[in-house]
């Protein structure tokens, strides 16, 4: 299940969502992104989260359905905020389940590296210097590659 | 007739959210793209910004992809959501 919202989320309930009334899931992995003071040596006080309404929930569909094809999943949850944000606010969240924990860390990781380089969000940093957006890193792209090279 | 969409620091650039055009000569993204800059001079810099992303139809394609009548076509910087 996939939300893109501006309200901050619950972790543990939506750990207990990921794992009520299931036994097979021997492992849950949970990732939670968070806003924080230092990027690129930049002070930042907040964050404004742009997305492309539509094409988002479009595009962490098909990370979804790309996971469940590559991994052993049973349970997935993807949620996303928008719009402003403060300094420690969670940004966003992946959990999955599966039988097996080497399959829950790949696929959370491989969930995060796709969001991160084909979900259209965009990130504005406020910072003491003013506003700026905050340019693609070439690092996320290598990321996401990597899994295009075991495919 | 498409819509064209425009977002995040692209949209700030071009001062524009989005615009319709009439696509009866326009085959491809690449042909939407050249329309765009000969009817808008003045975006050039912006728009030929080659890490620019196209989406038609709300999904990622190549610059050569077709076009078709009721098309939505967003053209966006790198994304850097996560």
């Amino acid at each position: 299940m996939i939300s893109v919202q501006t309200a901050d989320f619950d972790v543990a309930g939506e750990y207990a969502a990921l794992t009520a009334g299931d036994v097979d899931a021997g492992a849950v992995v949970l990732f939670v992104g968070r806003v924080r003071e230092l990027n690129l040596a930049r002070q930042v006080t907040g964050l404004l989260l742009e997305h492309y309404p539509g094409m988002t929930e479009k595009a962490l569909e098909e990370i979804l359905a790309e996971a469940r094809s590559r991994w052993q999943l049973i349970r997935c949850r993807i949620i996303h905020r928008i719009g402003r944000l403060t300094l420690g606010d969670q940004i966003v969240l992946v959990g999955v389940t599966s039988p097996h924990r080497e399959q829950a860390f790949a696929a959370a990781e491989f969930l995060m590296d796709y969001l991160k380089t084909r979900a259209p969000f965009w990130k504005k940093e406020m910072t003491s210097d003013g506003e700026f957006w905050v340019d693609a890193q070439e690092k996320d792209e290598v990321s996401a590659q990597r899994w295009k090279d075991q495919a | 007739m498409i819509k064209v969409l425009f977002f995040a620091r692209l949209r700030e650039q071009l001062n524009c959210e989005g615009l319709e055009l009439d696509c009866a000569d326009l085959s491809t993204v690449t042909d939407v793209h050249q329309h765009l800059l000969q009817q808008y001079p003045g975006w050039a810099n912006f728009l030929e910004d080659r890490k620019l992303l196209v989406a038609v139809n709300q999904t990622l394609v190549k610059p050569q992809h077709p076009i078709a009548a009721g098309d939505e076509v967003a053209f966006f910087p790198p994304v850097t959501g996560g």
